[in-house]
């Protein structure tokens, strides 16, 4: 087989890209729990550790990693929705790609005043309040 | 060997004769141990196919291109290749639906997931292994009947969609399951047990039904859709596979 240089991309569509998110978002999300089950974990060791390690989570970036992890968990939760209508429901497979775009206006609606209130407080402490 | 077209072309002719450039991934393991892109530049007509464009290199411009072709309309199956990153036919696919803005160029690479022998020609065995594991022959018990085994148009019409496959291929080495792992069955042979396990006159379902339940079998199917896509009989390719899938699930065909 030759190695070098290596192909194109295939071009897959709706399916193969809502998979690819899918594989992503629950990888994301078997991180998140490792690391959850670790800290919540910590506190019956030594709860002032455990509140140690909560204060270092008070980062603009630590909260913007949760609105990523919000997002992740609501799109894998929806797709499985719809992998599970493909298996199940006999005109599943016919309406796969009406299915994908429903998750995707989903997330969105919900990400976009989500992300608003989940950063509201940090933006405020970055830049101050307007209020 | 490099021989330039010559034949002369009539001004009528030449008025509608356009170029297009193909990029082919060619690959030859006695030159090179690796692959590479080359690039023809091709006159075609309008009406003109990806696979005369392939013929026009072949033919006139670089005899040594290998590739895979036999009825060139569709129904043989040989010539499944990657064409502009999907999978389609190359007797089947027009270049002005390829080459839509001017100086685009063409890809045309082998298909995924097969062992490639040399440019786009791809060692099918995997592929048939797959597909003569599903026992894709008519099974019956009994004494055989003394007239035809007759079947109702509605028993007929549930796998209607399944015996149109003329195994190209191109479901099997789209699939992003296969590419990572040979050892799945692959859409094109769930496809051809489907078309068995549904016949009201085969009595092997049971049979088939164990062999697609295996580790490698239906359970594989990660509903990505691309086979449906990329099928050139318009077989719902991921329908046949849900429906294996439930009749599986739900002990009942
Ligand atoms: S199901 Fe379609 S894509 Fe797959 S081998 Fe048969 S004809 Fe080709
Ligand atoms: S050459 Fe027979 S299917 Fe294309």
């Amino acid at each position: 087989m030759p190695a070098a240089p290596a192909g194109t991309l295939y071009r897959g569509r709706e399916g193969m890209w809502s998979w690819v998110a899918h594989r992503v978002t629950g990888v994301l999300i078997f991180f998140f729990l490792f690391a959850h089950v670790l800290d919540t974990a910590l506190v019956r060791v030594s709860p002032d550790y455990y509140n140690r390690i909560m204060d270092t989570y008070k980062t603009p970036v630590v909260n913007l990693m949760e609105v990523g992890l919000v997002g992740a968990v609501l799109y894998h939760s929806l797709n499985g929705l719809r992998v599970m209508a493909i298996d199940f429901w006999e005109k599943g497979p016919r309406y796969q790609k009406q299915m994908t775009y429903a998750v995707i206006a989903v997330v969105l609606l919900v990400m976009i005043p989500g992300t608003y209130f989940m950063m509201q407080h940090t933006v405020e402490e970055m830049f101050g309040s307007t209020t | 060997m490099t021989a330039l077209d010559d034949r002369p072309v009539s001004a009528a002719d030449a008025a509608h004769v356009t170029t297009v450039t193909l990029k082919i991934r060619r690959y030859d393991p006695e030159v090179d141990p690796d692959a590479n892109w080359q690039t023809f530049d091709v006159p075609v007509e309008k009406g003109d196919r990806l696979l005369d464009a392939l013929h026009h290199v072949k033919w006139y411009q670089d005899g040594s291109l290998a590739f895979r072709r036999s009825c060139a309309h569709g129904v043989c199956g040989s010539d499944a290749m990657r064409i502009n990153g999907v999978n389609r036919l190359a007797c089947k696919v027009l270049i002005k639906d390829l080459a839509t803005k001017e100086g685009q160029e063409i890809l045309v690479e082998p298909i995924k997931g097969l062992p490639v022998e040399k440019d786009l020609i791809v060692d099918m065995e995997p592929f048939f292994e797959a597909f003569r594991s599903i026992k894709p022959f008519l099974i019956t018990d009994g004494r055989e009947p003394t007239r035809e085994r007759l079947q109702s148009a509605e028993d007929r019409a549930r796998f209607d969609d399944t015996t149109k496959c003329i195994m190209c291929a191109a479901c099997t080495t789209s699939c992003p399951v296969y590419w990572t792992d040979e050892s799945y069955f692959g859409p094109q042979a769930i496809v051809m047990a489907h078309r068995f396990i549904f016949d009201s006159r085969d009595e092997g379902a049971e049979e088939r039904l164990e062999i697609l339940n295996e580790k490698e079998g239906v359970w594989r199917c990660r509903t990505t859709f691309n086979c449906t896509d990329a099928c050139p009989r318009g077989i719902e390719v991921t329908k046949a596979i849900q429906e294996v899938k439930r009749a599986l699930i739900f002990r009942r065909v």
